[in-house]
């Protein structure tokens, strides 16, 4: 039974999705990440697509499931790497990709996911704790 | 229309459908398709595939490569299934619907992606479906 | 009767260009062959393939050599006189007479639709190839600074373009790494629902690959139309020129344009 591999970055969580997401997979996917946010209290996820060809709804759900279910435990995510044609696909599929961030590779993934938690830092600092 | 290679695949299990997009691939590749048509007629395929394994109980897949001049080649791909059949197709060309848990864009996201689309379906009989991509979009 | 038309093949080149005999006896021979296998109606059947592929040579030849498609059409027809010229030395029958002659007339004038469909067909090549090459040359996208990439967008855009458009921008981004892009319109004529559909449609696959689109070059008349026509463009950052869209650029990148300092003070 193959598992998706989930590195551990720092704060983030690195997924590299290299094979087709079926079915099983997916779930269990998405089963492994949320416990490794919860046991790391990792404050991002990065889904690095670039070795992705197609993407259709059902990959499309589930990235926004991830989304959505890191959001909960506090974690943002990046999905990074789409490539052109798959990018052209999705706008013509139609696929909402709504709280699915997005950036141009790993690093510049990183980068957002960093400027993100410097906000909430702050946020949190105005409530008056002093850094 | 002339019909270049036929071959018919059949669908019973997730490695047909890897199968199946390496088969469409080739065919792609052999009539030269760009790279964005052929990711938009795969992703199609894909979501058709999913559909008839989720709810069709499996089925075929006819794959056509048919010309219609010597510049406009193009990609015919007929899914057949034997399943429960679609008592609204009309419903389920609507984006947004759908009897699952899915997000109900596969069939009207397919239709957007190529650039034929036609679906025949009998309750209690099946559904068949038949879309065409040519290689200029 | 089937003989006497093979004697036909010699004789109904009544012209004197060596090219053409050879051309009418590469045509002859064929139509006679399937002729001579019973088949007069239908040049769709294998019968005639051989006649279809000879018939579709000629006529793409002709084409090339600069024949009116009516002259190439001509040529075809002056079978007809041969055949029936021969009818009319072999059958005394007025009524049989008749029935044979029609039956090469129909044969004939439908070999010669067939080439007219080729040069149509030839034709139509010629403007699909000719169509992908303009939209190959017509869409460049220049790296204006480091992560600004600019299109000046001319001339119609309609779905095969934008296509065109979306993947030559993605794939640069990819390749510069960019993260702005600015699309210039003042050279679109129109732009309507379709239009404007599609490029909204490109500042959202941009945007999937992690970069933003700036629209310039929107001319009064076209924010008038977007309007009018109900079109939403409120998550899309448009400004009036490129220079304009630029001057947003650097300020999203957070770089500064200033004069550099009088040389005579350095020296000082």
């Amino acid at each position: 039974m193959d598992k998706i591999p989930i590195l551990k970055m720092g704060h983030f969580l690195l997924v590299t999705v290299q094979v087709d997401l079926y079915d099983r997979l997916a779930l269990g996917l998405e089963s492994d990440l949320v416990n490794m946010i919860r046991k790391h209290s990792s404050r991002g996820v990065l889904i690095d697509i670039s070795a992705v060809n197609i993407v259709d709804s059902f990959m499309g759900r589930i990235l926004g499931n991830i989304a959505q279910m890191s959001k909960i435990l506090d974690a943002n995510t990046v999905v990074v790497g789409m490539q052109p044609a798959v990018a052209i696909t999705l706008i013509e599929l139609g696929l909402p990709m709504t709280g699915v961030h997005t950036a141009l590779n790993v690093e510049k993934g990183m980068e957002m996911l960093r400027e993100k938690l410097l906000l909430t830092e702050d946020l949190i600092s105005e409530d008056g704790d002093s850094y | 229309m002339i019909v270049i290679n036929q071959e018919t695949i059949s669908i019973k299990t997730d490695q047909d459908t890897v199968f199946l997009r390496n088969r469409v691939s080739e065919y792609a590749g052999k009539i030269k398709m760009g790279l964005v048509n052929q990711t938009k007629l795969l992703t199609a395929s894909s979501e058709l595939v999913r559909n008839m394994l989720r709810y069709g109980g499996g089925g075929t897949v006819l794959c056509e490569i048919v010309s219609q001049s010597v510049l406009q080649k193009g990609i015919r791909l007929t899914f057949n299934d034997k399943g429960p059949g679609i008592p609204n197709i009309e419903q389920a060309m609507k984006d947004g619907f759908s009897t699952g848990k899915s997000l109900g864009l596969g069939l009207p996201g397919a239709k957007r992606l190529v650039n034929l689309f036609e679906i025949r379906s009998q309750v209690g009989e099946g559904t068949s479906i038949t879309i065409l991509k040519w290689i200029n979009g | 009767m089937k003989q006497q038309l093979k004697d036909e093949g010699l004789r109904s080149d009544l012209m004197s260009n060596d090219n053409l005999r050879r051309e009418s006896e590469e045509l002859l021979k064929p139509i006679l062959e399937a002729i001579r296998k019973g088949n007069f109606t239908d040049i769709n059947a294998s019968e005639y393939d051989k006649v279809n592929e000879v018939l579709a040579g000629i006529s793409l030849s002709r084409a090339a050599n600069g024949f009116s498609p009516r002259e190439t059409a001509y040529f075809v027809l002056s079978l007809k006189e041969a055949f029936i010229a021969i009818l009319e030395k072999n059958i005394t029958d007025a009524k049989d007479l008749y029935t044979e002659v029609n039956k090469i007339n129909k044969l004939i004038d439908t070999l010669t639709l067939v080439t007219f469909e080729t040069f149509i067909k030839g034709r139509e090549e010629v403007i699909l190839r000719q169509t992908s090459e303009i939209s190959e040359i017509s869409t460049p996208v220049i790296q204006v600074w480091s992560g600004i990439l600019a299109l000046p967008i001319i001339g119609t855009l309609d779905s095969a373009r934008t296509q065109v458009v979306m993947e030559s921008l993605l794939l640069k981004i990819v390749e510069t790494e960019s993260t702005i892009a600015i699309l210039d319109i003042s050279g679109v004529p129109a732009v309507d629902s379709l239009v404007a559909q599609h490029l909204i449609k490109t500042v959202a696959a941009t945007r999937l690959m992690g970069a933003e689109c700036i629209i310039s070059g929107i001319r009064p008349e076209i924010a008038q139309t977007i309007v009018h026509l109900g079109i939403d463009l409120s998550n899309i950052n448009t400004k009036a020129s490129l220079a304009h869209a630029l001057r947003s650029a650097f300020s999203q990148l957070k770089l500064e344009v200033r004069k550099s300092a009088d040389f005579n003070k350095l020296s000082a």
